[in-house]
């Protein structure tokens, strides 16, 4: 794995190459070269299983990641491709051509986040959602709580409890409430 | 009668005229399907018809109310209908699962007079088994208006009532109520079958006091049922009653 790296380290210029495992690597490249290298793993090193496409929101950065993820069946490897690409209309290029299944990772991220791949198969059609016309429900600044609010007709009087205090005060009501404290709820 | 009278004769019949004016006009926004799209098409004897998927097969006319008769008679169907409330087989979310143990010999709800139907012109109860989002509604409507009245929901589990534990879902509805008439409601999340079979005694009570009016309730505020439904359904492409 570290070897495969090492060799095309200076070809795609790399960033950030980490290893989870001795076998899963994950590393970032930029957007103009990252179907190119895809597509080398694919038929220059064997990573011929896709095993998925996903997309992360780094809102703070103005940034959206994906991460393209490989397997190698021979040698029991993994690869995580990983390309940051802008916020503000975020288009990128297919890789329809590569695996068939990316028409649909790509037709869910463009329904969930809004990004464009030019060329994608039925790209623009609904994928879970049916006439959605807000911004992409992924995205980090969509604020789900208040479209539901403005939407859905909340009904009024839902509360809600701290599972530990709760639990705490129904079993041991005799213990005064200093005692030892759950830190996960601090 | 040439065969040219008789393609004109096919035509008039499947546009009746009334019928579909009716129809057209309750449809204003449209997000047809290309398969939904008016067209003409070949018949085997080589005659040319027109269809138009949407309105041939739907009235598009508004649901009336149907008041019940009153006195003995009236008494001696609520018997009759509450020892027979033929249920829907649509699961919806979660609690779906909870509906097949009913049929077995542990819960056994077949000596309640209750059982399963395979299609919704069959059956006369729609057990909206959980959370419900906004794609499986338009279904759920379409389902329920195909129902023949006296018609009866039961709303299971807390996401019917509030919303559950989906609440602030972008995806799921809060309130079942707002869009469809329910009978009865079970809380719980999610409620067990015994619960359920509570539901359906509750549900017999209210049919034998004349109590589950609600389809007629349905019909009555028909108009601000559509539009809270229309007001989340945005690709409405159905007519507006589906009976």
């Amino acid at each position: 794995m570290k070897e495969i790296l090492d060799r095309i380290q200076s070809k795609y210029n790399l960033q950030d190459t980490s290893f989870r495992t001795d076998t899963m690597a994950f590393t970032t490249v930029s957007k103009e070269l990252a179907i190119d290298m895809v597509t080398y793993m694919r038929d220059y090193e064997g990573f011929k299983h896709f095993v998925m496409m996903s997309c992360v929101d780094w809102i703070e950065d103005n940034k959206l990641q994906l991460l393209y993820l490989l397997n190698n069946p021979t040698k029991k490897c993994d690869i995580g491709i990983k390309v940051f690409i802008e916020r503000e209309n975020p288009s990128m290029q297919s890789a329809h051509h590569l695996w068939k299944q990316l028409w649909t990772y790509q037709r869910e991220l463009k329904e969930a986040f809004g990004i464009d791949f030019p060329g994608s198969p039925r790209v623009d059609e609904n994928f879970v959602l049916e006439g959605w016309t807000e911004k992409p429900h992924m995205l980090r600044d969509f604020d789900t709580n208040k479209y539901a609010e403005e939407t859905y007709f909340p009904r009024e009087g839902r509360s809600t409890n701290d599972p530990a205090t709760y639990m705490r005060a129904k079993l041991y009501p005799n213990q005064p409430v200093t005692a030892k404290k759950n830190k996960d709820h601090e | 009668m040439s065969e040219l009278d008789i393609n004109d004769k096919v035509n008039e019949m499947l546009h009746k005229s009334e019928h579909n004016a009716a129809a057209a006009e309750c449809f204003e926004k449209t997000f047809v399907r290309p398969e939904d799209e008016e067209r003409e098409v070949i018949a085997p004897d080589g005659s040319i018809i027109k269809v138009n998927p949407i309105y041939d097969y739907f009235s598009g006319k508004k649901p009336t109310e149907e008041k019940p008769c009153g006195g003995v008679v009236e008494k001696f169907l609520n018997w009759a209908r509450a020892e027979s409330i033929w249920v829907l087989g649509f699961g919806t979310g979660c609690g779906s699962i909870e509906i097949p143990p009913l049929m077995t010999p542990r819960f056994d709800a077949f000596r309640f007079g209750v059982q399963m139907r395979p299609t919704p012109r069959q059956s006369n109860a729609f057990i909206i088994s959980g959370y419900l989002s906004v794609k499986t509604l338009k279904r759920v409507i379409r389902s329920y208006e195909q129902m023949p009245s006296p018609k009866y929901i039961l709303a299971l589990g807390s996401c019917t009532i509030n919303g559950g534990m989906y609440y602030d879902s972008y995806s799921t509805i809060n309130r079942l109520d707002k869009y469809l008439p329910v009978d009865v409601y079970i809380a719980g999340c999610m409620p067990r079958p015994e619960a359920l079979l509570a539901g359906f005694m509750k549900l017999k009570e209210l049919i034998k006091a004349g109590k589950a009016e609600k389809a007629n309730e349905y019909a009555r505020n028909f108009d601000e049922y559509k539009a809270n439904q229309k007001k989340i359904i945005k690709d409405w492409n159905m007519p507006d009653y589906n009976w």
